[in-house]
């Protein structure tokens, strides 16, 4: 039995785009991300969930790619940091993170951005404590962390105005 | 990773024959916050990955019906600290879900992985022991019903079957008013494991309940039926007596890195004082509404 990679088909929607898939059930849906779709914005870091550097959005909630088989994604909607940007125009929390410095290396930031946007879309006007319980699966080694819970408080002011 | 048979049944009749056939070379599949680490290292080699989520018996579903609220297995840590079932009649246990790990973890860990992982430090269990939950098992023979006091055996073991698995977990909504709460002390605030866990409940009939993990092999449950933790008026070295016949179950182990036992025995003895004054004050908030 061991030896043969097993594969499977699966269905799923990336970014609003419709992908139809053999993936091996031994992927996680963060090697299918980046491997077969190329979609490398998802970082590969820690891949024990500690880290939230591999956090997308599945059928709405953000979870660590690299905790969940890409089968067990079959049928599901996905959103990669590739999907914040509309045509051209990055979403307010992109735009906030480059205004408020959060970025410095900028491995973290694609999962900060998705944490930060799911947090943003269930609470849309956190104060500090919940933007700091929101982002605490997303580690920043370059130590920004005031940076971006700055950004994601501009973003929920700048709605409630 | 290694590669294995993935399986991924639609009826529980499926599965239950999957694992009966199968038995000791599979491992089931839920959320994966912990088994995909292991099959990642290694330290879990199964030759077929049974995932659960498929079968319409284990959905993640909270129900309540003649005083029993009924939590499907595949229900997610997030979505027990949100329902207003579990808020209103088992707050510690939403308290304790609230803990698990981050928002991402949240979203994908299980109640029923994580009882089934039996991890000492498991945050859910001392609340599940406190409010006297059991666990629905499916197997061969069909279902039966465990007493979530006699699941746990020690770390990494429940008294599941190799070819059972578990479908539910039911909470008798408390007869009487209760306050209860889950405490915890990690290393660090945010998302670390805890180095103890305690939830504590009293009740109008002055029952204290105490149930603490992560300090041995296994979370542990005790009651007070002298009902002097839950009278005010007892003096407190009375109470310190009953707490501490309470704990004679902690062995935290030496070896572990996250805390030493000496921290972990002090640390479960503040928690132990600081619940049991948390639980008897929402019981009175309680008691205040009613009125």
């Amino acid at each position: 039995m061991s030896g043969v990679i097993k594969t499977l088909p699966i269905e799923i929607t990336v970014n609003g785009r419709r992908r139809t898939l053999e993936v091996a059930v031994h992927h996680t849906l963060l090697d299918v991300l980046r491997e077969d779709l190329e979609l490398t914005g998802t970082k590969e870091c820690c891949l024990v969930g500690e880290c939230g550097a591999c956090t997308v959005m599945v059928d709405g909630r953000i979870v660590d790619s690299c905790l969940m088989l890409a089968v067990e994604a079959d049928g599901a909607e996905i959103l990669t940091v590739e999907g914040l940007a509309r045509d051209g125009h990055l979403n307010p929390l992109q735009q906030a993170f480059l205004d408020k410095g959060a970025v410095q290396c900028g491995f973290c930031t694609p999962g900060q951005l998705m944490a930060a946007q799911a947090l943003l879309v269930e609470n849309p006007h956190p104060n500090v404590a919940e933007v700091q319980e929101g982002l605490a699966g997303n580690l920043c080694r370059c130590g920004c962390y005031y940076q971006i819970f700055e950004a994601v408080l501009s973003v929920a002011e700048a709605g409630s105005r | 990773m290694r590669t294995f048979a993935y399986e991924r049944p639609v009826s529980l009749a499926d599965a239950v024959a999957l694992l009966d056939s199968h038995g000791p070379s599979t491992r089931l599949l839920a959320g994966g916050t912990d088994l995909i680490i292991r099959l990642r290292d290694g330290s879990a080699r199964p030759g077929m990955v049974i995932d659960v989520k498929r079968i319409p018996e284990l959905c993640p579903e909270i129900r309540e019906r003649d005083g029993v609220l009924t939590i499907g297995a595949t229900t997610v840590m997030a979505d027990l600290a949100a329902n207003g079932l579990v808020r209103r009649h088992f707050e510690a246990l939403a308290e304790a879900a609230s803990v698990v790990g981050s928002v991402q973890i949240r979203n994908r860990a299980t109640i029923a992985g994580n009882i089934c992982n039996a991890s000492p430090a498991a945050d859910t269990a001392p609340p599940l022991l406190v409010y006297g939950a059991v666990v629905v098992a499916a197997g061969p023979h069909g279902s039966r019903r465990i007493p979530i006091s006699e699941f746990f055996v020690r770390s990494g073991l429940t008294s599941l079957e190799p070819n059972e698995l578990v479908v539910a977990i039911e909470l008798p909504v408390p007869a009487s008013l209760t306050g209860a709460v889950h405490l915890r002390r990690t290393r660090r605030r945010g998302h670390d494991l805890a180095s103890v866990t305690l939830c504590c409940s009293v009740n109008e009939a002055g029952v204290t309940r105490l149930a603490y993990g992560s300090v041995g092999p296994k979370p542990v449950l005790e009651q007070d039926e002298t009902h002097v933790l839950a009278n005010p008026s007892a003096p407190d070295d009375a109470k310190q007596v009953v707490l501490e016949r309470m704990f004679a179950e902690a062995s935290p182990s030496k070896r572990s890195m996250r805390a030493s036992p000496e921290y972990r025995m002090a640390m479960l003895r503040l928690l132990g004082s600081r619940a049991m004054r948390t639980a008897i004050e929402r019981l009175a908030e309680k008691r205040g509404a009613q009125a």
